[in-house]
């Protein structure tokens, strides 16, 4: 008992907070919020043994404790150290972690396929947050991306493994919250993929959670694949009486029809604790079989934390520039920067963007080019 | 000759099996260690100066000592036989030809460290070998050195071969207690260290098949006679496995004194390089150590003589020096292309990544690319740079040393030879039909008068 009572004091750039023993650095930083607080990527605090993996959160840290001061000799990820008390971390103050932190964006994004335009995460998907706030303007890596054939994993959940950024959360939830994991990580390196044994569908009863945990596009929801963009739904307070969860959702209204149901989530996209403290993971029940109104009962409209490049307007304060392109590029005007009516059957979902090595380009949706 | 203290008996008639080894004087350790307390044998192997083989040179006494020893909590000790990195083949031979002095030094250490189960996890391709231990267990376990209480000691010891299933990343200690344990072979994150909590969340000690095998001399001479064999903190002998570009390739037994000249060029080791052709470069410890040219490789920076111990591999640090490593000592002659090597190496870290941290599983399949299409005169000088950051912003970011593995060689590539590189993307066709050479490589380098 007295050990959860403990308390560190931690300097996180210049802010100190007081946290209990056994509070990791990232969790730490959470407390104080804000630009100081690392992004993350893999971590997932109701997800045990997450966490390590992706970099995004590497922290330096100053001093080690105030019985030793030494400074670590690497970077550390923030999700996987805890603090020591009189413990020193530089997060945004460092340089050295801007420049590790925008390496570690560049490398998740090499091999992503930017289909954003198509995906149905996108405008709550983190790796945009993260490319526009730590990531650079353009990339330098010249070569084709890898590719991986979709998968229908199950009735509910398409696999689109070419924007997986195996943060292994997914793993991890069907670790802990199904009885028997049937998918996980098949080869290694940059040809690792998340699969399931010899092609098999994910029908556990609270399978649907890896969709809220994924932190891209690469699990998404077939019941709601291509039929909005989430930045045009409302998001609803409502709950029902489940026998197998917490019934407490979010559901997403256009107009008055329910397009989507999901967990509820926090400031850092993760699942809810429920009043009793417990995760609000939700089942597939609730998720992919209740999308009347009539099935639940609204609580009112959520507010969400709308951090996510699209909805913060990121934009708006922008100068609109005075040059045309054609005088920026001295008179060239470039042909990937066509109309975008002229190339709108990207809307279509037969053409897969993610499918086209390397850049696209208005060929690749030329309705006449023979197939 | 030099001292040889482990393959002395090597080439004895029958010395793999029981009789002929032990007619040699074969488990005459286990008799003495048996007698000593834990703690005794724990104090002899610190006093004898004995780093780990496997490449890190991580003091072995210092590792035994941090074993945590929580009451009613089995201990493990492991022996790293993983042997996968390019160039190191020195724990093939021991073990193929001494497969009674590994049991040997298992059981000892065994018994200094508490573990009454040990196992030996040893690389999937060698699986020859694996019959060979096994073999020599069940010799030891007839003659009461393994089993229940091991010489009337009251000491119980089994000894377990595992075979791993192909992946360089299981040799790095954590992954190799998960592929142990019959996981997915993927590093832990650290800490808890293996001392506190290793194979099946118990204490465990890791150890090279050479570190394990070099026991057995510390306990028949004592740790003082041992610790005066080398230099400085080079105690004992070394194995060395010599490829590339040499007379005689093979495994040698150094003691530690040896110039890396002498290495190259004695009779006694490498006897020099083929076809009168010149030394251009060398990996002095295993692929992930970084390359030297040949002018940095036999004196240091300060123009003083370079020696095969892991001081004065090390001198100069990275920006003149090299590494021990695992002893994989590769000789590269004129004729060879440091770009093109370089690739290889880079393929091979991307193949074997275990793919759980983004800067090593994007990062060494980047870095392959563009060292492929530099080597095929499609490069840019851009590229150069570009390398260079690349494997900049992987060291020291990644959950294991196999990203640093991967970044050293590159980083030491274009640190040394950046000429070479230029060269190719400045005569990309010329490039294609023949090397840089040795160029000024082997000329003697500037030394700072001060
Ligand atoms: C990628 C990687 C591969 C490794 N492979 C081996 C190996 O094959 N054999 C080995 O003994 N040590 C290997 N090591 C080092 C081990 O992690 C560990 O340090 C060693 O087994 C400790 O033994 P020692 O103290 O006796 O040297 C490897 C390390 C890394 C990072
Ligand atoms: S599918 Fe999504 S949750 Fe699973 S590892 Fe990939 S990015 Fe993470
Ligand atoms: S550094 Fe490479 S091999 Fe090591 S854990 Fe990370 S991805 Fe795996
Ligand atoms: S969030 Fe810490 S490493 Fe991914």
């Amino acid at each position: 008992m007295s050990e959860a009572q403990t308390l560190f004091k931690v300097t996180i750039d210049n802010i100190t907070v007081e946290v209990p023993a056994g509070t990791s650095i990232l969790n730490a930083a959470r407390k104080i919020g804000g630009e100081v607080t690392p992004p993350a990527m893999c971590y997932y605090s109701k997800l045990q043994g997450s966490g390590g993996k992706c970099r995004t959160c590497l922290v330096e840290v100053a001093a080690g404790s105030t019985a030793d001061p030494r400074p670590m000799p690497k970077l550390v990820a923030s999700c996987r150290t805890n603090v020591m008390d009189g413990m020193i971390v530089k997060s945004i103050t460092s340089e050295k972690v801007l420049d590790a932190r925008k390496g570690v964006v560049e490398f998740l994004l090499i091999n992503h396929p930017l289909d954003c335009p198509i995906c149905d995460q996108a405008g709550e998907c983190h790796l945009q947050d993260l490319s526009y706030e730590h990531g650079a303007e353009s990339t330098r890596y010249e070569f084709q991306r890898r590719t991986f054939p979709k998968h229908d994993i199950g009735p509910y959940i398409q696999l689109h493994m070419t924007r997986c950024i195996l943060c292994y959360r997914c793993v991890y939830v069907a670790d802990q919250l199904t009885n028997k994991r049937e998918h996980g990580i098949l080869d290694r390196g940059d040809h690792s993929e998340i699969a399931t044994y010899i092609h098999k569908a994910l029908d556990n009863d609270f399978i649907g959670n890896v969709i809220d945990v994924c932190p891209v596009g690469a699990l998404t929801d077939r019941t709601f694949r291509f039929k909005n963009r989430v930045w045009f739904l409302k998001p609803v307070e409502a709950h029902r009486d489940c026998g197998k969860c917490c019934g407490r959702v979010t559901l997403w209204y256009r107009g008055d029809e329910v397009f989507r149901v999901t967990a509820r989530k926090d400031e850092w996209g993760e699942v809810e604790d429920t009043p009793d403290g417990k995760p609000g993971w939700i089942c597939n029940v609730c998720r992919f079989e209740k999308k009347e109104t009539k099935d639940w009962v609204i609580e009112g409209v959520r507010h969400v934390n709308r951090h996510s490049v699209i909805s913060a307007g990121h934009y708006n304060t922008l100068e609109v520039p005075k040059e045309t392109i054609q005088d920026v590029m001295h008179g060239r005007n470039p042909k990937l920067l066509m109309d975008i009516h002229e190339v709108s059957d990207v809307n279509k979902p037969e053409i897969h963007l993610s499918e086209i090595p390397g850049p696209a380009h208005s060929d690749n949706f030329d309705n006449n080019k023979p197939a | 000759m030099g001292i040889k203290l482990l393959l002395d008996k090597a080439h004895v008639e029958g010395i793999r099996f029981y009789d002929a080894y032990r007619r040699e004087g074969g488990y005459r350790s286990v008799e003495k260690a048996l007698k000593m307390s834990p703690n005794d044998i724990v104090e002899e192997v610190k006093k004898s100066g004995l780093r780990g083989r496997g490449g890190a040179g991580f003091p072995t006494g210092m590792k035994w000592s941090f074993l945590a020893k929580p009451e009613g909590v089995p201990r493990y000790l492991v022996c790293n036989a993983d042997e996968s990195e390019p160039g190191t083949f020195k724990d093939r031979y021991l073990m193929e030809f001494l497969p009674h002095l590994l049991i040997e030094g298992l059981i000892v250490s065994s018994f200094a460290l508490g573990s009454n189960r040990t196992y030996i996890y040893i690389r999937g391709e060698y699986a020859w070998i694996v019959d060979i231990l096994e073999h020599a267990i069940a010799e030891a376990k007839a003659n009461g050195f393994l089993g229940t209480n091991i010489l009337g000691s009251g000491f119980d010891c089994e000894i377990y071969v595992h075979r791993g299933a192909g992946a360089y990343i299981c040799g790095e200690e954590t992954a190799l207690l998960e592929s142990l344990e019959g996981k997915r072979g993927n590093p832990r994150i650290k800490p808890p260290f293996p001392a506190i909590k290793g194979l099946w969340d118990s204490p465990t000690v890791v150890n090279n098949v050479e570190t394990l095998m070099a026991i057995v001399p510390i306990m028949n001479m004592g740790a003082e006679e041992y610790a005066k064999i080398g230099v400085g903190k080079s105690t004992g002998t070394k194995l060395i496995s010599a490829c590339g570009n040499i007379n005689k390739a093979g495994v040698y037994e150094i003691d530690m004194t040896i110039s890396v000249e002498e290495f190259i060029y004695s009779d006694e080791y490498c006897g020099g390089i083929p076809n009168g052709k010149k030394l251009k470069a060398c990996i002095p410890g295993g692929s992930s150590v970084p390359i030297l040219p040949a002018n940095l490789l036999l004196k240091t920076a300060k123009g003083e003589t370079r020696y095969m111990n892991y001081e004065s591999l090390a001198d100069g640090g990275f920006a003149t020096g090299s590494m021990m490593g695992s002893g994989g000592f590769i000789v590269l002659d004129e004729d060879q292309c440091v770009v093109r090597h370089t690739y290889t190496l880079a393929r091979f870290y991307r193949h074997e990544s275990c793919g759980q941290c983004s800067p090593c599983r994007e990062g060494t399949g980047w870095m392959e690319k563009i060292l492929l299409s530099l080597e095929k005169g499609k490069g840019k000088m851009s590229d150069i740079d570009l390398l260079w950051d690349i494997q900049r912003k992987i060291e020291g970011n990644t959950i294991c040393p196999l990203g640093d593995a991967a970044a050293w060689p590159v980083a030491a590539a274009i640190r040394h030879f950046r000429d070479e590189f230029e060269w190719h993307v400045l005569n990309p066709e010329e490039s294609q039909t023949r090397n840089f050479g040795l160029a000024h490589y082997a000329d003697p380098i500037h030394v700072p008068t001060v």
